[in-house]
């Protein structure tokens, strides 16, 4: 029973982290029906900011600010910085692709992915990084938290599950309650309608780049917070976000981080009871039965192609 | 260009006056003649060139890189089917590729004592992974070419995965997990064992095997794409809805068109295998994807002379890079190139060149004199040359961070130049090759197998923003 509660909450931390990358590549997909390889590692890039901003105020064990203080800067610095890179990404390696046929932005989506991942590896070398979250404010945040008989739930884990679901709240809010949000729903439903209807299309293009990287920059830190950041990262959290967002209907919103938080509890579940080593093929045998059973997901609606 | 064809015009149209137009200049003529050779005289041509390299040199590494540029071709073929014709973006290719090696091996070596004859392995080999691009292209078959592009890219990674742990499934060794399997069996043709080296030197006959295959290979699709199932591609990668309406078996083609291009993968496979005597998990990850797609997208996807082409130009250029003294040599020289082919007129070409000249010293001498330690490295290599751009090009003793910012900025800087026009990206242009000679010399060319692959990367990007069809393939118009 302990051991389903520990996978249970280990599973929320690796889903919520997929679901915020799963956002990422449903909303940009939603609105430009491209699949941004480079997304996965635009999260890469911000679990490294994260890494260079906590190294900058004197690490893991030395901060030269209070450890939580020094937390929300590694996640405010890795958003800023990865909505940068996105937006650069789809100002000069995709734009000029608007309309081309629909190959070329994909093929030009793997040559930035790989750009970025060995450029990573140029700068940073590619050993992983450790953020030693175990050490951070004395070993508080790692071995304090909710301690309930043999299960323990670190601070850190709760602090990693609540940020997504602030992210999470705060994105919900943005795309339904604000004109912003209003503007990109009717540029996803129609684009060219939209358009004629008065509303700048690149314009929301940037934003929905903006804030699918900055959810991504906040997810690689949390990922790091975790684990570690190494430059090849990227890759396999694209895929899984891409799957999560398969699964929760590519598109829709709600139905990333539902698909999200499903993948990392079907992960940490597989790892835990059947075979670590294997869980990427128990996770692309879901992808291949949800594409054969139910290609639009979960909350999807269906894309009927009008002629 | 007067004669890029615009929307809405149809290409023979829009191609007629770049008919008539014949070529001038001083390459026009051959060019023309050349050109008006039947297409086999042309090849033939290519593949004799080929198979004189062993008479040119007799060094056992020319003859190895020619035979692995050959084995790249083969790739590029392949993967020219699927991406350039059928218009299917499969990035689970050199999964295929290792397939095709991995199959060749358990045939052919002790790992299942299985020693089956050279031909009868080949045979199978193309004909399993044919097969198993059937059954990877069966449950995408009716999904987008994105959701096919993550369904292959998920199914290299499912394939790695299987061959690295592959050393227990349900108690059978299959792959020996990382390590790979050694000790496979070289080709054995009509009797004849093809011993990989003789005293260490690379044995040329696998040369003139690779090159029977590729023969075969490219003189087979080529009928292919003649044929009705060619056509049937190309109007089903302009357009899948239009080819549907016109009852062409939409399904059937896509499968047969990743059949095609999986089958050219294994067969290359069995070579690799045979010759390397060993597969290993390692060969066949994303790199070696995106190294061929390079070559497919350089040369001209669509083409089979621009993919060829693309493979020859990809491959040497990477042999290039891997010293750094030669790999210096490449950058200058691409850097003048494309100075030379995008600046005009001349007069901007001297101001450019000289500007960066007098910024370089100029720049090198004031920070010399700000801090002796900031010039005071040396760049890679002893020749002259080297000592010679050591005195251009500010090489501080230990860069530390600053390599990050260094390289960051000239990123930025690059991405800044093409938002220019006129006289300001001229100028713009002399601090950006030079912040490039100084990323190169202190950033790049310490670490060639990772800049090697950053290359890879931004030509990706660059030929697509720039000349989606690469250098011979044709534009594509886009009907409206």
């Amino acid at each position: 029973m302990s051991n389903f509660v520990q996978f249970l909450v280990d599973g929320l931390t690796l889903g919520s982290v997929y679901a915020l990358v799963a956002l990422g590549y449903s909303m940009v997909y939603g609105i430009l029906k491209l699949l941004n390889f480079a997304h996965g590692d635009v999260y890469m890039i911000g679990a490294y900011i994260g890494y260079g901003m906590l190294t900058a105020l004197g690490g893991a064990t030395k901060p030269v600010i209070s450890i939580w203080l020094v937390m929300v800067l590694m996640f405010l610095v890795a958003m800023v910085g990865c909505a940068g890179l996105g937006v650069a990404i789809e100002r000069f390696a995709y734009r000029p692709l608007r309309n081309a046929p629909r190959i070329a932005p994909l093929i030009s989506a793997l040559g930035v992915s790989f750009f970025l991942e060995y450029s990573a590896q140029l700068l940073f070398g590619a050993s992983h990084r450790q953020y030693n979250a175990f050490a951070f404010g004395g070993g508080a945040l790692f071995f304090k938290g909710i301690t309930w008989g043999p299960l323990h739930i670190s601070l850190l884990r709760i602090v990693i599950i609540c940020s997504a679901v602030l992210l999470m709240i705060a994105l919900t809010l943005l795309v339904n309650r604000t004109q912003m949000g209003k503007a990109m729903r009717a540029t996803s439903y129609d684009r060219e309608a939209a358009a004629m209807m008065g509303i700048d299309v690149d314009r929301i293009i940037v934003v929905t780049f903006i804030i699918g990287s900055a959810l991504a920059g906040a997810a690689g830190v949390m990922f790091a917070l975790r684990a570690d950041a190494s430059p090849l990262m990227g890759f396999n959290a694209g895929l899984k976000g891409f799957t999560a967002a398969v699964i929760g209907g590519i598109g829709s919103i709600p139905g990333a981080m539902l698909g999200g938080i499903l993948l990392g509890l079907f992960e940490a579940f597989t790892q835990g009871y059947l075979s670590g080593q294997w869980s990427d093929l128990f996770v692309f045998a879901i992808l291949i039965v949800m594409m054969i059973v139910r290609p639009t997901g979960l909350l999807g609606k269906a894309d009927i192609k009008k002629v | 260009m007067s004669t890029e064809p615009g929307i809405g015009r149809d290409e023979w149209v829009a191609r007629s006056e770049e008919r008539r137009q014949r070529r001038g200049g001083f390459f026009g003529p051959g060019s023309e003649l050349f050109m008006r050779l039947p297409w086999w005289v042309r090849w033939g041509m290519f593949v004799a060139l080929v198979a004189l390299i062993p008479a040119i040199s007799s060094s056992g590494y020319v003859r190895r890189v020619a035979f692995d540029t050959l084995l790249y071709m083969l790739l590029a073929l392949g993967l020219n089917v699927v991406v350039g014709w059928g218009g299917l973006l499969d990035l689970g290719y050199v999964a295929f590729y290792g397939f095709g090696a991995y199959l060749y091996a358990w045939l052919s070596s002790d790992q299942f004592h299985l020693h089956l004859p050279t031909l009868l392995t080949v045979l199978l080999v193309v004909a399993a992974t044919a097969f198993l691009g059937f059954l990877v292209g069966l449950p995408s078959r009716r999904l987008s070419g994105d959701y096919l592009a993550i369904v292959t890219l998920f199914f290299l990674q499912a394939f790695l995965t299987i061959m690295i742990n592959g050393e227990s499934i349900f108690g059978v060794n299959f792959t020996n997990g990382a390590n790979g399997i050694a000790g496979v069996d070289p080709f054995s043709l009509f009797g004849h064992k093809l011993v990989v080296a003789h005293a260490g030197i690379f044995n040329v006959w696998y040369l003139y095997v690779a090159l029977a295959f590729f023969v075969v290979v490219l003189v087979a699709l080529r009928f292919v794409n003649d044929s009705r199932t060619g056509r049937a591609w190309r109007a089903l990668r302009e357009d899948p809805l239009a080819a549907e309406l016109m009852s062409m078996p939409v399904n059937r083609l896509k499968l047969m068109a990743f059949m095609f291009g999986a089958a050219t993968a294994g067969l290359t496979g069995t070579l690799f295998a045979s010759l390397n005597g060993g597969v290993f998990p390692a060969s066949f990850a994303l790199p070696y994807l995106i190294t061929i797609y390079a070559m497919v997208i350089l040369g001209g996807a669509g083409s089979q002379a621009g993919v060829v082409l693309g493979a020859v130009l990809v491959n040497v250029l990477l042999e290039v890079l891997r010293s750094p003294q030669h790999s210096r040599w490449v950058f200058y020289a691409a850097v003048l190139a494309a100075l030379i082919a995008f600046v005009r007129p001349w007069k901007w070409l001297a101001v450019v060149l000289g500007g960066t000249f007098l910024f370089g010293i100029a720049v090198r001498v004031s920070l010399h004199a700000l801090h002796p330690a900031w010039t005071g490295g040396s760049t890679q290599g002893s020749d002259s040359v080297s000592r010679l751009i050591g005195h251009w090009v500010a090489i501080p003793t230990s860069l530390g961070s600053g390599k990050a910012i260094a390289y960051v900025a000239l990123i930025a800087m690059i991405l800044a130049l093409t938002t220019l026009k006129g006289a300001t990206r001229m100028i713009a242009m002399i601090p950006t090759i030079y912040m490039g000679a100084f990323v190169w010399e202190n950033v790049l060319a310490p670490k060639p197998e990772v800049t090697r692959f950053i290359l890879l990367g931004a030509l990706l990007v660059g030929v697509m923003t720039t000349r989606p069809q690469g250098i011979l393939g044709q534009s594509r118009v886009e009907i409206v």
